[in-house]
């Protein structure tokens, strides 16, 4: 079976204002405070172009190697509900800002753009105050959104995933829109269908709604894919509806409300006159946001730089704060490989244990640099600056130096006390001692971690194996 | 005009209309639409589609905060409000 997935992304872009009026935009607040004339939908009220909201998303269809359209203009699309004050959203639909364009997977795979349009987001409607109406706060209407949409080029849920990735990575690196998911600011609608082979035409195409997170978008795809390939194999007639993803039960439910809705009989919005960019307003877009580096751009210096493989060069250019953070301590330490080391090993794995961003811990980069400065000195074995100190470190915010002497943690490269725990070990493995000397050179290796063990990490483990080998050799 | 479906408009337009009212609108909105229709008569070969009747062209205003408006004024004109919100008959978006 084949799968085919098309996602449209509505992104916040990132003004002071609403799109069509003056309206402060802030997440949260007293409901109905930031709302007028325009944004409530009254009479008479008339819409004027933000022209930041503009200027943002041609930058962001400029970085998505989109092209802006000759002719721009509004229209209105015509559907009734009570977030929607004016029975209309203002939104674009022949004309819209900008078409084309692709994002690159990391397989080189690119996944090409239809068209990237700006609209004013809806209002919000609460459902669980009373037990016969719903509430309607209008802060949110009039927000300015700009969705972008793929042609129907991912094949599996993987892709989508990724896709999603990277168009949040580009769209944050040229400051268009904070993309913050829990605030609502990136929000994705999926399209799927499957069927049979290449040959086939698409299957009958299922638009999953409430999809609120990177995770809840891969989750509900790879459950409608198994759902449509379990009808499609049953015999079972699938049918082109929308379907809304439940985050708690893992499965998406048919919308009958919207079955019979998508007539939006779009018109052009006569409150708005029709935009045009020059060649020259093009050039300067570009020159502003030729400024920020996009991301392939970064991973590229990253390899090159700090001679990192292609694949560590992602991992760390991949989030802006992991991106600052492993600069940071590259200048503190001169030292890329083992940053890079230590942020892709122990950084990552606490993050990904806590479930926490690099922002949200207490790590900074003179720590950081710290640790692995003291593990090259020999002033503490990798093992024990790794198990004990980095987790006070990234958990406290302590200084790594201070936590690995209260730990007794300094690592000991004194002959007199290695010695003692060497013997203490040749002593307990009689046998091992033997193998050795008959010629079984592999096991010192033992003998040595058994020293570590007995000096709870902190011997030298290249002192103590030198030492060893001295030791074993003597009689 | 045989492919007016007024049923279906007055649904999208959330409008609850008797079998008569039907009847009656149908000829009257059939009527609008032969009247446009005349338009059509026009010969627009080589003609740039128009979206506004004005000339003007990429009208903007400046990405700067004005006052919002107070909360008791508008609550005043709505129908039913309840505390700082709108009040609406219940929208149910329920799993089938």
């Amino acid at each position: 079976m084949l799968t085919t997935v098309g996602l449209e992304v509505h992104v916040q872009l990132d003004s002071k204002t609403k799109i069509f009026c003056g309206c402060r935009i802030q997440f949260g607040g007293a409901p109905n405070s930031r709302t007028c004339p325009v944004c409530l939908g009254l009479p008479g009220a008339l819409p004027v172009l933000n022209r930041r909201v503009f200027d943002l998303g041609l930058r962001a269809v400029l970085a998505l190697s989109g092209t802006i359209s000759k002719k721009i203009k509004f229209d209105r699309k015509n559907y009734y509900y009570p977030d929607l004050p004016k029975g209309y959203q203002i939104s674009q639909w022949d004309c819209p800002l900008g078409r084309g364009g692709f994002v690159e997977l990391d397989s080189g795979k690119k996944i090409r753009l239809n068209r990237a349009h700006l609209e004013e987001d809806a209002g919000k409607l609460i459902h669980d105050q009373s037990p016969d109406t719903s509430l309607v706060d209008l802060n949110r209407a009039g927000t300015p959104l700009l969705e972008i949409v793929t042609e129907p080029d991912l094949e599996n849920p993987a892709e989508a995933y990724e896709y999603l990735s990277h168009l949040k990575t580009i769209l944050k690196a040229v400051g268009v829109s904070e993309c913050d998911m829990e605030k609502g600011q990136l929000r994705c609608d999926a399209n799927v269908s499957v069927r049979n082979a290449a040959s086939d035409p698409l299957g009958k195409r299922v638009e999953i709604k409430n999809l609120n997170s990177f995770k809840a978008v891969k989750a509900a795809l790879e459950f409608e894919v198994t759902r449509q390939t379990e009808a499609f194999e049953k015999g079972v007639a699938l049918t082109q509806e929308t379907r809304l993803w439940d985050d708690k039960l893992q499965k998406t439910f048919s919308m009958r409300s919207k079955e019979e809705a998508n007539d939006y009989r779009y018109f052009p919005e006569p409150d708005l006159v029709p935009f045009t960019v020059s060649e020259e307003e093009i050039k300067t877009a570009r020159a502003e946001f030729s400024k920020w580096e996009l991301p392939r751009q970064k991973k590229e210096r990253f390899a090159k730089q700090y001679g990192l493989s292609d694949y560590d060069a992602c991992l760390l250019s991949g989030q802006d704060d992991v991106a600052l953070f492993f600069e940071e301590t590259v200048k503190l330490s001169k030292n890329a490989k083992a940053a890079a080391n230590w942020i892709i090993g122990p950084v990552f794995a606490y993050l990904g244990s806590k479930g926490v961003t690099l922002n949200q811990t207490k790590l900074t980069a003179n720590h950081l640099s710290k640790i692995y400065q003291l593990v090259e000195k020999g002033r503490m074995s990798f093992q024990a600056a790794k198990d004990n100190v980095f987790a006070e470190v990234i958990a406290n915010g302590l200084d790594p130096e201070t936590v690995m002497k209260e730990k007794h943690l300094e690592q000991v490269s004194e002959d007199g006390a290695l010695i003692e725990w060497i013997a203490e070990v040749m002593q307990a493995n009689p046998k091992v001692v033997d193998d050795f000397r008959s010629g079984k050179p592999s096991a010192a290796q033992f003998l040595v971690g058994q020293v570590m063990k007995k000096s709870k990490g902190k011997a030298n483990p290249g002192k103590a194996k030198d030492l060893l080998l001295i030791k074993l050799k003597e009689i | 005009m045989g492919s007016l479906d007024l049923r279906h408009i007055a649904r999208l337009s959330r409008l609850h209309l008797t079998d008569a009212e039907i009847k009656f609108f149908e000829t009257q909105v059939a009527q609008i639409l032969s009247f446009v229709d005349q338009l059509k008569a026009v010969d627009v070969e080589g003609v740039e589609p128009t979206s506004h009747p004005l000339s003007l062209c990429n009208v903007f205003r400046e990405d700067e905060i004005k006052p919002s408006i107070l909360l008791e004024e508008f609550l005043k004109n709505a129908p039913r409000a309840k505390g700082p919100f709108f009040e609406v008959p219940k929208i149910i978006e329920s799993h089938s």
